[in-house]
Parts: C-alpha cells; sequence; structure tokens
C-alpha cells in the first residue's frame, strides 16, 4: 500500500467553545477523491483552511508528501502543491476571466516582470489552453463579476489547478450552482483533476454527486471523523442517514 | 495602451504650443509636469486600493537632496536621479513597515511618518533653515552654465520627457503580471496569497516606486523654483497629490498630468482673479468631478474618444 499524499494526526482548534477540529486523524491516498460531509459547522472547512495554512491548530500534526507543513504559511504550502478553490470564489472581479488565468500562469511560473504584458501572446495561449480544459474559453473576455455561479466556480479552480498542485481541495464546489448546470460542473472538473492525476478532497452537501464522484467519503460531525469509507457503505450507514446527511441534506 | 500613448503625444503638443505662446506659463507647466508624475505613484496605490496621505515626503526628500547638494555638485543631471535614488531609499525603509498595513491604517501610517519628517525639516534649522526654507543654488546642465531664459525651457523639456518616460513605464507596469496582482490587492488578496504570491512584495515594489516618483518630482519642483522649504512635505502636499490623482482619473498614466495640469491652471487662474477664494473653486471642482465624472478627467476624456478607461 503507497503512503499516504496528506497525512492528519490529532488536528484540534476551537473557537471559544466550539470546537472546529477534536481530534482529526485523516489519511488521503495518491489519486484518490475523497468527499467531506457533514451539517454545517460540522468543521469541514476548517479542516481544509488548516491544511492550507490559513488557520493554525493549536494541536495535532500534519504532512504532505511525508514532510510536516504546520506551521507554514498559505503561500509556502502553495508552493509544495497543495492547491484550493473556495466556497466563495476568489476571483480578481476587475480583471477578466483570461487575465485570471493568465495571472495564476504567471505567479507559478514565477514570471513577474513589471514590463512585459500579462497577455503577451504566448501568456495568452496556455491561458485559453488552460480555460478550454474546463469548458469557458469562450468567457475569456468576461470580467470575473459578471460571471455566472458555475462559471465563476470552475475558474475558480482553474486557477488553482493552473499551478499544477498535486492535492486539491475545494470547498464546496457546487454550492450556488444551478441544478441544472451542477453535474456538468463536476463532471468537468473531475474530468480535468482525473487527467492532471491530482488527488482532490472537496467539501460537498449534494449527495448524489458524492456518491458517483468520490473514491471515499468522510463524515464531518462537531470536529470529528463519524464515519470513513467508500461511498456506498458509508451513505447506507443507519446513523450516518440519521444523524449527518438528514442534516447535512437540508443544510 | 496605442490610444492612450496618441492622446499622451497630442497632450505633449498642446502643452509645449501653449509654452512657446504664452511663455510665463511653462513655469507653472513644469511644475504642472514635475507633479503629474509624483500623481503617478499615487495611482498606482489607488490602483491597489491604498490611499497614502504622506507621499509628499518623498517629493520633500527629492527636493531637499537637491537643495543640500546642489552647492557642492551643482549638475542637474545628476542631482535629478540622485533625488530619485534617496526617496526610493526612504520608500524602501517606510514601505517595508508600511506595506503590512491596509486601508486607513496604511493611510495615517504613511500620513504620521510625512509629518516626522515634516517636523525634522522644520526644527533642524542649523541644517535646513527651518520654514525660510533653502535657496537652491544654480544649477549646471552636462556641465554648461545656461542663461535663465534658456535654463526654464531645459527645464521645462526634461520635464517633459520624464513625464513621457514614467507615464509610458506605468502604464507598462500596469499591464504586466506584477501590475495585475498589483491591482489584485484591491480586489481579492487572499486569491494572491493561495498563488504563492506575496501581497506585501508586490505592494512594496509599487510603493518603492512611487517613492522613486515623487523623489524625482521633488527635484524638478527644487530646480525649477530654485527654493525649496519644508510645506513641500507637508500633509496638505500630500492631499494635493491625492486630490489631482482624483481629479485626473486613476484609469490611465495620462490622467496623472491631465489632473496636474488642470490644478495648476485652475490655481492660478483661480488665485489670480477670486484670490481669498481659489480654495473653494479646487474644492468645488473636486465636488463635481466626484459626483459626475468619478473616472476624472481622463474617463471624461475616454468616454467622448471611445477609448477603455
Amino acid at each position: 500500500m503507497s503512503a499516504p499524499l496528506l497525512s492528519a494526526r490529532g488536528l484540534k482548534l476551537a473557537f471559544g467553545g466550539v470546537k472546529a477540529a477534536d481530534g482529526i486523524d485523516l489519511d488521503v491516498m495518491p489519486g484518490e477523491f475523497l468527499a467531506i460531509i457533514g451539517p454545517n459547522g460540522a468543521g469541514k472547512t476548517t479542516f481544509i483552511n488548516m491544511t492550507t495554512g490559513y488557520l493554525k491548530p493549536q494541536g495535532g500534526r500534519i504532512e504532505f508528501a511525508g514532510e510536516p507543513i504546520l506551521g507554514l504559511s498559505p503561500r509556502a504550502i502553495v508552493r509544495r502543491g497543495i492547491g484550493r478553490s473556495f466556497q466563495l470564489p476568489q476571483l480578481f472581479t476587475e480583471h477578466t476571466v483570461i487575465e485570471n488565468a493568465a495571472l495564476a500562469l504567471a505567479a507559478h511560473a514565477g514570471i513577474w516582470s513589471p514590463f512585459v504584458p500579462l497577455l503577451r501572446p504566448g501568456y495568452r495561449a496556455a491561458a485559453e489552453r488552460l480555460l478550454d480544459r474546463f469548458g469557458i474559453a469562450h468567457l475569456t473576455e468576461t470580467r470575473a463579476d459578471a460571471l455566472n455561479e458555475g462559471a465563476r466556480k470552475l475558474a475558480d479552480i482553474a486557477m488553482a489547478v493552473a499551478l499544477e498542485p498535486r492535492l486539491l481541495l475545494m470547498d464546496e464546489p457546487t454550492s450556488g450552482v444551478a441544478a441544472t448546470e451542477k453535474m456538468q460542473v463536476v463532471e468537468t472538473l473531475v474530468r480535468v483533476l482525473r487527467a492532471e492525476g491530482v488527488t482532490a478532497v472537496f467539501v460537498e452537501h449534494d449527495m448524489e454527486v458524492v456518491a458517483r464522484f468520490a473514491d471515499r467519503v468522510a463524515v464531518w460531525s462537531q470536529g470529528r471523523i463519524a464515519a470513513l469509507g467508500p461511498p456506498e457503505q458509508v451513505l447506507n450507514d443507519p446513523a450516518v442517514l440519521r444523524d449527518v446527511i438528514g442534516i447535512a441534506g437540508h443544510a | 495602451m496605442i490610444a492612450e500613448g496618441l492622446i499622451a503625444l497630442v497632450g505633449a503638443g498642446v502643452l509645449l504650443a501653449v509654452a512657446i505662446a504664452v511663455p510665463w506659463l511653462k513655469f507653472v507647466l513644469t511644475i504642472a509636469l514635475a507633479k503629474g508624475i509624483a500623481v503617478l505613484g499615487i495611482l498606482l496605490l489607488l490602483r491597489a486600493g491604498q490611499v497614502s496621505f504622506g507621499h509628499a515626503m518623498f517629493l520633500a526628500t527629492g527636493a531637499y537632496t537637491v537643495a543640500f547638494l546642489a552647492p557642492a555638485m551643482p549638475e542637474a543631471l545628476l542631482l535629478i536621479p540622485l533625488g530619485g535614488l534617496f526617496a526610493g531609499l526612504l520608500g524602501l525603509l517606510v514601505g517595508l513597515f508600511v506595506v503590512r498595513y491596509r486601508d486607513i491604517f496604511f493611510g495615517m501610517l504613511n500620513l504620521a511618518i510625512s509629518m516626522v519628517l515634516y517636523s525634522l525639516l522644520e526644527k533642524l534649522y542649523h541644517l535646513t533653515k527651518g520654514t525660510d526654507g533653502i535657496r537652491v543654488a544654480r544649477a549646471t546642465y552636462a556641465g554648461f552654465d545656461l542663461p535663465r531664459e534658456t535654463q526654464e525651457w531645459l527645464m521645462f523639456a526634461i520635464a517633459l520627457g520624464l513625464a513621457a518616460l514614467f507615464g509610458t513605464l506605468v502604464a507598462a507596469y500596469l499591464r504586466s503580471p506584477m501590475g495585475r496582482a498589483l491591482a489584485g490587492i484591491k480586489t481579492r488578496e487572499t486569491r494572491l496569497e493561495f498563488l504563492g504570491v506575496s501581497a506585501r512584495r508586490v505592494l512594496l515594489f509599487a510603493y518603492v516606486a512611487s517613492a522613486v516618483m515623487g523623489g524625482i518630482a521633488g527635484t524638478l519642483v527644487a530646480l525649477t523654483t530654485r527654493h525649496v522649504t519644508p510645506l513641500l512635505g507637508y500633509w496638505t502636499s500630500s492631499g494635493e497629490l491625492v486630490f489631482i490623482a482624483i481629479l485626473g482619473g486613476a484609469g490611465s498614466a495620462v490622467g496623472a498630468f491631465l489632473g496636474a495640469v488642470a490644478f495648476e491652471l485652475v490655481r492660478v487662474y483661480a488665485a489670480a482673479s477670486v484670490a481669498d477664494a481659489w480654495q473653494m473653486i479646487l474644492g468645488g471642482v473636486l465636488l463635481l468631478v466626484i459626483l459626475f465624472a468619478p473616472g476624472g478627467l481622463w474617463g471624461i476624456l475616454a468616454g467622448r474618444l471611445k477609448v477603455r478607461a
């Protein structure tokens, strides 16, 4: 059995009296798609924030590819190969879609010349290819604040993928996306991530998405992992159905 | 960018024509061009959503560099870059501190530090001659001691050349990855960090660049007026730079010069016609711009000419 890509042990973090992480132990294996489900306030986003250096846990450790990453800044963690997307897409709203993508590519390549245009021909072509893979190449000249939610989510994830991460943490990639677009959005991003060989952890409330695309499911409840396993097992567990999915399904 | 360049070229031609037609105005226009260069720096920070209420400290640094060094080394072509260099070094020192802060804290810290410099210029009388200021020694140009009229034309030409140089550099910078990241600080600083980019470093680069431009502007003011006082670094001078940036419009490098020329001309003519109320007239002009032309004079011009503002 291969070594886990991400390994968390005993993560603890409380906000006042609320335990957002109460001894989280989790291994994410290379190449897998792990879904995190659970009611709002269970600590799902907190786990992503701790893993990406945005929040510092009060106890425990996190290793990525065998190296400890606890205490590193978000920038340092990104450079080690952990990308993230956001529940509320973090796009540069005054920029066009292609500028957002090109900026991510420039950041990854470390090209910071102050006098060469961001959208010079080579960069424009690379950014267009990236957007094309996510099916949003037709929106290149649209300002990011004029996109619908599905396109915003895809652009947000495209920016994370531009950094060629080994692990991508996605916070509710389908929240706010119209029901008619939801499956198309997930299919697109799963296709790209599988093709790139990116390991993915995603927080999700839609059980249909989880059942269809996750290799494993971790059930979060009050800062703990209440259940972990393949979707067909976890999603049919009576306790999970009663205590978590019943709540999450209505969240 | 080509349209912007053409407008800038036409603008330079108009300034030259005005300076030839009304010779006494070339002094006013040289000062306006110098201030326009300083305002380019304000424009950079505005792109990041930050307003500095203390940037006149860099203008004063450039001006006092000229005043202190001119007696020993009167060569203007050396004094100008040296003023930019010293202002840039001060910008680096101050910038390392202030780029850690945003919004009102950024603005107020700049104001506070600039007032410390102002106080030093005012109180260290044995060095600076306090509020009396320093009479700037006569400068030479490439070793030539030129007659006054020629010198005034040369300063106008240097100011115009430097305005074109810095205007072009700033326009290119704003289109570069670094410039686009700078604008990203205004909208999504979190995303920049998660792209592996240090927002502080991006802002620091812009801050130092703005300080250099402030310093260069200060040297031009000192060489043109030949008298420097601590007032150059007073908070009202910093406010004036922000005023000009809003008046001209932050959408383009050309806006900085449109604003500066309009500001100086309104000031000169308003002061001549209504000596006691010229500041009220300037205030009224700014109010009208904020209410009816949030893109500033550049926004109006770009709209008329259908250029992307």
